[in-house]
């Protein structure tokens, strides 16, 4: 083929690539929630079916696995082929046929299924050529979306339990050194030193001790924790023995959350092999240590997120925390000496008892070193995991990674820490992330959701979003967080509802500032966090909602008119099959309108029209 | 005495005691297994029947009281029978920046029930979850265990038509 200039500009170098031959192609599909959600079981199945039924015979030995979440829902199923490390994404049983007729025999890409830079139109053939992982760091996650959950071969075959054997050869107090040195913080969100939580329950009085793991990962927007048990179970449980051996337990529990069947399918299977390899039960590999592990379902209640309540609910009694005068080091779980760390905190322990402290300290900053694992969610184009060191700008994750926010409207705010965290304004994009610059802006890490907001998010109605949820999580033991969120939820219930009254936000405020010094536990410490962040930092919002009967952002409903501006409004008709009430007028290919008299302000349109045709305005004061 | 406790429910005479008596045997005599032992109840029965309660205080040698508090507390337990399916709408942070208030809006509608409630045939449960951990698909609904992502409210409409049809089926 001979080319011409205008040729071999155009042409598709994707389209040339001839894969070399190989003797073996592993297939991997991810079977993470998000893409099982899109269907891809389906396309694990006819990989199978396929392979099964090849006609002529294949030259190369093909396997198909099903593995954990590779981190990039928004763009599953994800579907990765090995070991070419070729990507495809948002892959359909449809697709199957083509990847194995093209890719497998032919050895050639499939072009369409591969990841397109929205903002640079640049196609990548592996998963390190995209910015959503080539700017991560990923250590925990390093096998999450590679390791089969479900065979502890697989496993092994990564290098796992080999941190178990070293830790059985070094003394208990060198690991306990090993993980001080490290500098490890509990990445539930406390920030506590695990070297130390450690230490000090290997000195207690009481030789019957436990370690637990905490998997009860309640707050919304976060789901690093579910993705590692459910992708990744053997390091977590890798973690733990080694724990249970530094401070001499002989029993772990892992207090999995009611909403996560699958997680506990994959723990439980999990330590079954483990048991039959030896890794877990009596004399394991052969040494004197014995250690048992058991997962424990929750029920359904936020507040067993939190560390005494998660014991008691053990126990076997309702989750109420309890005042932690004493430390659960000394007596947690009946009475008995025990470290509790976040299921995250646990899969770091296997990294740096193999690798040791120096290296872990690498990333990170000196205060909060090692990598963490965030959920990045909301306006945003590229949700998923992301795992990166300590200390990164806010501004890398959510451009670098992110790839910014949904439809490029303008970043308001980020929400980190859940419910109990705080809203980082736009302003504040630059900020290094790490537990301590976090709590200083007023927000804290949390277990890790950074939830992106934009100029169409109503930062009070996000207020009472959490609020709610507190209300509703609220166990109800200490009268500060039961009556003093109540009695939020009321002065924002009315300020997103057009019945606001003179003073509100000003005493939204007192009871907000009152809360962290007088509730019982670090929940409903935190819990007026969300008010006291939005107050701080768009105090401008809330008073528009309490004296003009305005919300900006078109989110509270009967709060502002729409209009349809007849010169950016394509006529595409997507707000008039989506909305409600049958409100908009038009026909398609040209300018729509709102009827006022049928519109009740849902602003259903507003989240579907892709062309900012839909115009948010003041209400009028004869509309009421 | 402790029967009084109970009293305020109706005792519930149709539960198959075989049924109960499996589930506990699976579990040692031990205090710690009581919301372990309830979950397993209430999957079987889509609620806790009084006289499965009962049974379970006296096999784990555990108050009357303690079951009932338990039982009230955490949410994946209920007192009164839930529906044939179950219909989950996230409201985690994600599914409501992205919109997931009209989406539950408009399956209140459909059915004709408000959150929390069951249909009167018995058919649906309208829950909301704080978070089903599949924020990038965000709005999400989850129809006993299938998960249905970008949701809008017109979706919800053609879902539910589909699953109503995949049942006459």
């Amino acid at each position: 083929m001979t080319l011409n200039e205008k040729d071999y500009l155009n042409l598709d170098r994707k389209d040339i690539i001839q894969l070399p031959m190989v003797e073996e192609v592993t297939i991997r599909v991810c079977c993470g929630t998000g893409c099982l959600a899109n269907g891809s079981e389906l396309v694990l199945r006819e990989f199978h079916r396929l392979i099964q039924k090849a006609e002529d015979p294949l030259k190369v030995t093909v396997m198909a696995d099903s593995t954990g979440c590779h981190g990039f829902c928004e763009h599953g199923p994800i579907v990765t082929i090995h070991p070419y490390n070729i990507f495809y994404q948002k892959v359909h049983k449809k697709d199957v046929e083509e990847i194995f007729e093209k890719t497998i025999r032919e050895r050639k890409l499939v072009r369409r299924l591969l990841y397109t830079d929205p903002n640079t139109k640049e196609i990548s053939m592996t998963s390190e050529e995209i910015p959503f992982y080539s700017k991560q760091t990923r250590k925990v996650l390093s096998l999450s979306g590679k390791v089969d959950p479900e065979s502890i071969d697989s496993y092994i075959s990564f290098g796992g339990y080999s941190a178990l054997a070293k830790a059985l050869f070094m003394d208990k107090k060198e690991v306990i050194e090993e993980v001080a040195r490290s500098g490890l913080r509990g990445r539930g969100g406390g920030g506590f030193p695990t070297g130390e939580k450690w230490r000090s329950c290997s000195e207690a009085e009481d030789t019957e001790r436990y370690v637990i793991a905490n998997g009860d990962e309640g707050d919304p927007g976060a789901f690093m924790d579910r993705s590692l048990m459910e992708g990744d179970p053997h390091s977590i449980i890798e973690g733990m023995i080694i724990g249970g051996y530094a401070i001499g337990a002989s029993r772990g529990f892992i207090y999995v959350r009611a909403e996560y069947p699958l997680a506990v399918k994959h723990l439980d299977h999990a330590i079954k092999e483990a048991q039959a390899r030896g890794f877990l039960g009596k004399n394991i590999l052969g040494g004197n240590f014995s250690f048992e592990l058991e997962t424990y379902r929750g029920g359904g209640a936020f507040v067993c997120g939190e560390s005494t309540a998660l014991m008691a609910s053990i126990e076997g009694k309702i989750g109420e925390p309890r005042v932690k005068y004493i430390r659960s080091t000394r007596k947690g779980l009946w009475g008995k000496p025990t470290v509790l760390n976040n299921v995250e905190t646990w899969a770091n322990i296997p990294h740096i008892i193999l690798q040791g402290a120096t290296p872990f300290r690498m990333s990170g900053t000196e205060q909060s070193p090692g990598t963490k694992i965030f959920s990045l969610v909301g306006k945003i184009k590229n949700s998923g995991l992301v795992e990166v060191p300590m200390g990164i700008p806010l501004r890398e994750i959510i451009y670098g990674i992110g790839g910014g926010t949904l439809s490029n409207r303008p970043f308001k705010a980020v929400q980190t820490g859940g419910p109990s965290g705080g809203c980082i304004p736009g302003t504040m994009l630059d900020l290094k992330v790490d537990f301590d610059s976090l709590t200083e802006v007023g927000s804290m890490m949390g277990s890790g959701g950074l939830i992106v907001m934009d100029d169409r998010t109503c930062m009070v109605d996000i207020a009472r979003y959490f609020v709610d949820f507190l209300v509703e999580e609220s166990c109800g033991k200490c009268t500060p967080c039961r009556e003093g969120l109540m009695e939020m939820q009321n002065i924002l219930h009315r300020l997103t509802t057009s019945r606001a009254a003179k003073g509100d936000v000003k005493k939204l405020r007192e009871i907000s500032e009152c809360l962290p010094h007088t509730a019982l536990c670090g929940l409903g410490k935190t819990a007026a966090n969300p008010v006291i962040s939005t107050l701080r930092y768009f105090p401008e919002e809330y008073m528009e909602h309490e004296e003009d009967n305005f919300c900006r952002a078109g989110v509270c409903t009967g709060m502002f008119s729409l209009t349809i501006n007849p010169s950016r409004c394509v006529g595409c008709h997507a707000c008039f099959r989506e909305c409600p009430e049958a409100a908009i007028k038009g026909n398609p290919g040209q300018p729509h309108e709102i009827s006022n008299n049928e519109c009740i302000l849902c602003g259903t349109c507003l989240k579907t029209c892709k062309f900012d045709a839909i115009v948010i305005g003041r209400r009028r004061q004869d509309d009421d | 005495m402790a029967d009084n406790l109970v009293a305020c429910l109706e005792e519930d005479v149709s539960t198959d005691t075989s049924e109960i008596e499996d589930i506990l045997s699976s579990y040692p005599k031990e205090p710690r297994f009581l919301l372990p032992a309830l979950l397993d109840i209430q999957k079987r029965f889509r609620y806790l029947p009084v006289s499965a309660m009962k049974r379970v205080a006296e096999y784990l040698c555990v108050l009357e009281t303690r079951v009932f508090s338990v039982a009230t507390f955490y949410k994946a337990l209920s007192l009164t029978p839930k529906g044939e399916r179950t219909i989950r709408v996230c409201a985690g942070t994600a599914c409501h920046l992205r919109g997931s208030s009209s989406i539950l809006r408009q399956i209140e509608k459909e059915l004709g029930i408000l959150s929390g409630d069951t249909t009167e045939d018995g058919m649906f449960t309208l829950e909301t979850v704080n978070c089903l951990g599949a924020c990038a698909l965000a709005p999400v609904m989850m129809i006993d265990d299938r998960v249905y992502g970008k949701m809008t409210p017109h979706k919800v409409c053609e879902v539910l038509r589909k699953d109503s049809c995949n049942d006459s089926e």
